[in-house]
């Protein structure tokens, strides 16, 4: 049975809990709180009942730590005597929500439809008022005094019990085992009692003890208002309302009571928080591992021509724990250049791209011996937003669904190029009629949820035109569109290129989509960069083993339905996992121990194409990629 | 801000806006209905006769056949049900037992004392919470001063879990007793008005700003919060521009239960400070079995409940159409 599982862990997961510094204090308060109910009354009831005529109206003093009220009794030994009437009556109230809460709770789950559905609303309608209008509601009903007030506080909290439950039960009851009981034939009492109640216990239980504290608050604040407890009997409320208008005179013999319902009310919250921990419904606090110094790794600067718009090297991101999801690229791009960077997810290629854009996602680091764009240091002169134009995966989510589009460009202007609001706004509106989308006034006035997500896409890159970009970021630009969308904002990438002259760095999973758009490729794994080369060289002139796989695991046009497609055997190494050889070893079927021991950097190989491989494959030696991988897992062995 | 303007016709999403509408006032009418029901039949559910219980045991048999009649008890239950229907529907609420003059009236001159505690303090806990809240979450995001946040989620947490006449009684222990710079009570020039507006913001303005502070820190997570990022703006637009106008529609549907007890609230507060308002007048009604008095003052509070809790969903709906519409 899962209940069972759950009520011997979770008792382990008290017992833990209990011991921490909260579950310390909560038990020690909830102690003291019963001590006070059980003896306070035992001890000090002669004490506070006792009329003395020559003390009246005192206020505080040695014999009388809170003064005396209009008999003379004293009010310190008054608010501890009052404890044991407010707990019990406190309890009896929560007893009653939590029973009747239960009973409309699980009744949708158990009765007939139509009944259930007629309960779920008559509940779903009683949350909607605001829980002391209904307390009110009910006290008149019941009239003043302790029992109607126990009633009425009891009821008043069943509402939200039961909606609380009934969500639960809802869930529950769609379960296979429950399902599976009632094709048993096993009945309703039975049902509830054996799966529904053990699973919702715990929930419910938690609920109970936080609402214990509001049901003490609104006990003490019927009583205050003259309509719960009546004299003679007294708990904490009736004691604030006899003293409140004693303020002016005595203030702590006001104070006392009220603190006493608000300390109270925390234990009852301490208590639930331990019982929230136990029960795992408390995140633990995620512990930071302190960041490990990265060692230096060396990698000569590519041998890139002067005249690059993007020239970085040794550029690393780092996260806390030592892991190293870029680990120490370089890489330039020319002036109008349009250069793929693909790999496998997990590769640090959209970090690479994030880099750039100095947009590395907290906490993660970024470090690079240079960082150099259109001659400037990146670092200290940001030219993104105007220079450097970015586009994200996902263009349902990238863009602001409370603004207007036309305002989400228009600030880019105004922010970056000092134009005023309506000469910001016509460019707006211009720069979306250049991305083809239709009728762009209008469409600028509309907000992002009634674009569809290709004109979406159209709209962020839009966006990156409000400046003169020389450099337009793309991670994944297509990734989330529909096939056919996807053509079109690739035309409209390659046209925006055209046009402006602008370098693109596009970062894609997709070879079939890098291969259309691009002259370079760049290929990543393991965080780093490990082989470059011409668009052109791509099937067939590939070197690295890697890039080679990657080009057999495409379906192309030609490839015949009926062949399997090539896989690449095992997985790609987890940021912190690297190792001191070259990071695809473990899956390379040409791996030697050179490989396992050392990482090959990367190296000049053909005209315009670098390779960081120890054994790279050249057109004589070439194995079929598909062969080539379907060793694989025999080379890792 | 975000700007409050409905689609144009002939857009796509307004077939989802019907959908919307109508469900929302359809929930509001049921609700409305059974707060007059349960109004109704609150006089039915009180155990014994009612008007003997308000005139004490000891009244006159023709004084209370005469009040049974004026109060239209004797009727058959279902005209009595269409008459109290009716008589609403014209603003009548029929007259107090103990004051001899018409609900209405003893509604309309206690009203604006209520208001004039609700609507500050409603204004206030908005300017309080919120740029508490995003302050916080903005000194605190990506786990940085675990000690800050331990700090703000301690004060907002204690001061959201004390009671609200509770607080009251001690702003009046520290502002009018101790430091007397306050009145202690009742209605009078403008220094009367801060104690309870204070009381009345505080506890709401706590737990509003620590959702707030979620919320924010849920924003500032989004993909358009990089996006804002990317066009290098300037942090107070990315806080202001991008991120408010976001957490401000979610911050307000989580809150909007928090405005409705807002209302109920002002009942403690104002007999705390003995304010001449509804709350006072209920409670009053209750201990003197002033019947029609108690259902007037209900019905007052519930629709005004109802009506709050609408005013938000549409509010926020019209803010964020894309979540709202689509979800509920």
């Amino acid at each position: 049975m899962p209940h069972q599982d759950q009520d011997t862990s979770l008792r382990h997961r008290l017992g833990r809990t209990l011991r921490t510094p909260i579950g310390v204090t909560a038990l020690t308060a909830c102690l003291l709180v019963v001590l006070v109910a059980v003896f306070g009354p035992v001890l000090l009831g002669d004490q506070a009942a006792r009329i003395d005529t020559d003390a009246i109206n005192r206020g505080s003093s040695a014999a009388h730590l809170l003064g005396t009220d209009q008999l003379g009794r004293d009010i310190a030994a008054r608010v501890v005597v009052a404890t044991r009437l407010t707990l019990r009556l406190t309890l009896l109230a929560a007893v009653i929500g939590v029973g009747g809460g239960l009973l409309l709770g699980v009744a949708p789950a158990v009765v007939g439809r139509r009944l259930g559905r007629l309960i779920t609303a008559t509940v779903g309608v009683l949350v909607a008022f605001p829980g002391l209008l209904f307390l009110l509601f009910l006290a008149t009903i019941f009239g003043v005094g302790s029992t109607g007030a126990v009633f009425a506080v009891g009821l008043a909290m069943v509402p939200p019990m039961a909606r609380l439950v009934q969500n639960l039960t809802a869930s529950i009851a769609g379960s296979d085992y429950v399902a599976a009981a009632r094709i048993l034939g096993v009945g309703r009492f039975k049902l509830v009692v054996r799966h529904l109640l053990p699973n919702i216990a715990e929930p419910s239980v938690l609920f109970a003890t936080q609402a214990a504290g509001g049901i003490l608050v609104a006990f003490s604040g019927l009583s205050f208002l003259g309509l719960g407890v009546q004299p003679p009997e007294y708990d904490w409320g009736r004691l604030l309302n006899e003293q409140l208008n004693r303020i002016y005179v005595n203030p702590v013999a006001a104070l006392a009571p009220g603190a006493a319902v608000v300390l109270t009310g925390l234990m009852f919250g301490l208590v639930g928080e331990v019982l929230a921990q136990a029960g795992g419904r408390r995140a633990p606090q995620a512990r930071e591992a302190t960041p490990q110094q990265v060692k230096p790794q060396d990698e000569t600067a590519p041998d890139g021509d002067g005249g690059a718009l993007v020239r970085a090297r040794d550029l690393r991101v780092t996260f806390p724990g030592g892991r190293r999801a870029v680990r120490g690229i370089s890489l330039s791009i020319g002036v109008g250049e349009a250069v793929g960077l693909v790999g496998e997810s997990g590769s640090g290629k959209s970090l690479t791209a994030l880099a750039l854009a100095d947009l590395v996602p907290h906490p993660g680091r970024v470090c690079a011996g240079t960082l150099r764009f259109d001659g400037h240091d990146l670092r200290a002169d940001p030219r993104l937003g105007t220079e450097l134009a970015m586009v994200f995966q996902d263009p349902m989510a990238s863009l602001n669904p409370a603004l207007r589009v036309g305002r989400q460009l228009a600030e880019v202007a105004e922010v970056h190029l000092g134009a005023t609001r309506a000469q910001a706004t016509a460019r707006a509106v211009d720069r979306l009629g250049a991305v083809r989308i239709p009728l762009p006034e209008r469409r600028a006035r509309q907000r992002p949820h009634e674009y569809s997500g290709g004109m979406r896409q159209r709209a962020v890159i839009a966006m990156g035109l409000m400046g003169e970009p020389k450099l337009i970021v793309a991670d994944e630009p297509t990734t989330a569109l529909d096939v056919a969308v996807q053509q079109q904002v690739l035309d409209l990438l390659a046209e925006v290129r055209a046009d402006s002259g602008a370098a693109l760095l596009l970062i894609s999973h997709d070879l079939a989509v890098v291969a259309q758009v691009c002259e370079r490729v760049l290929v990543m794994y393991g965080g780093l960069i490990v082989e470059d080369l011409p668009v052109a060289q791509l099937v067939g002139g590939a070197a690295h083993p890697y890039t080679r796989a990657l080009v057999g695991a495409v379906p192309t046009m030609a490839t015949d339905p009926g062949t399997e497609l090539a896989t690449i055997p095992g997985r790609p190494p987890e940021p912190g996992e690297a190792g001191a050889g070259c990071p695809f070893a473990p899956r390379c079927e040409r791996a030697r121990k050179r490989c396992h021991d050392d990482a090959p950097e990367l190296a000049g190989f053909g005209p315009g194409q670098r390779v960081a491989c120890w054994y790279p494959v050249d057109a004589e030696t070439a194995v079929a990629p598909a062969q080539a991988a379907s060793h694989g897992a025999e080379a890792t062995s | 801000m975000a700007t409050l303007t409905l689609n144009s016709p002939g857009t796509t999403a307004r077939s989802p806006w019907a959908g919307f509408a109508l469900r929302r006032t359809w929930r509001l009418v049921v609700s409305l209905a059974a707060l007059v029901t349960a109004a109704f039949a609150m006089i039915h559910l009180i155990p014994g006769d009612p008007v003997r219980t308000a005139l004490g045991t000891t009244a006159d048999p023709a004084l209370i056949a005469a009040r049974r009649h004026s109060l239209g008890l004797d009727q058959p239950l279902l005209k009595q049900y269409g008459d109290f229907v009716g008589h609403l529907l014209h603003g009548r609420l029929g007259d107090s037992i103990g004051a001899q003059m018409p609900v209405s009236e003893i509604i309309s001159s206690r009203l604006p004392a209520t208001l004039q505690i609700a609507v500050p303090a409603f204004v206030l806990i908005l300017l309080l919470a919120i740029p508490v809240g995003m302050t916080a979450a903005v000194l605190t995001k990506d786990g940085r001063r675990r000690r800050g946040e331990l700090a703000f989620t301690g004060v907002t947490g204690f001061l959201g879990a004390v009671p609200e006449f509770l607080l009251a009684v001690g702003l009046i222990a520290a502002f009018a007793v101790a430091w007397p710079v306050f009145p202690v009570a009742s209605r009078g020039g403008m220094d009367s008005y801060v104690l309870p507006v204070l009381a009345l913001t505080v506890v709401p303005a706590a737990t509003l700003s620590r959702i707030v502070r979620v919320e924010t820190l849920r924003v500032l997570g989004e993909d358009y919060m990089r996006t804002a990022r990317a066009k290098r703006l300037p942090a107070r637009l990315r806080y202001l521009r991008h991120a408010l106008p976001n957490l401000l529609t979610s911050s307000l549907t989580l809150g909007g239960l928090l405005f409705s007890s807002l209302l109920a609230g002002t009942v403690l507060v104002e007999n705390v400070f003995a304010w001449p308002g509804l709350g006072t007048t209920i409670v009053q009604a209750i201990t003197e079995k002033d019947y029609p008095l108690v259902q007037g003052v209900v019905l007052v509070y519930g629709a005004a409940a109802l009506l709050i809790t609408f005013a938000v969903d549409v509010a926020v709906a019209v803010a964020d159409p894309q979540s709202t519409v689509r979800g509920s």
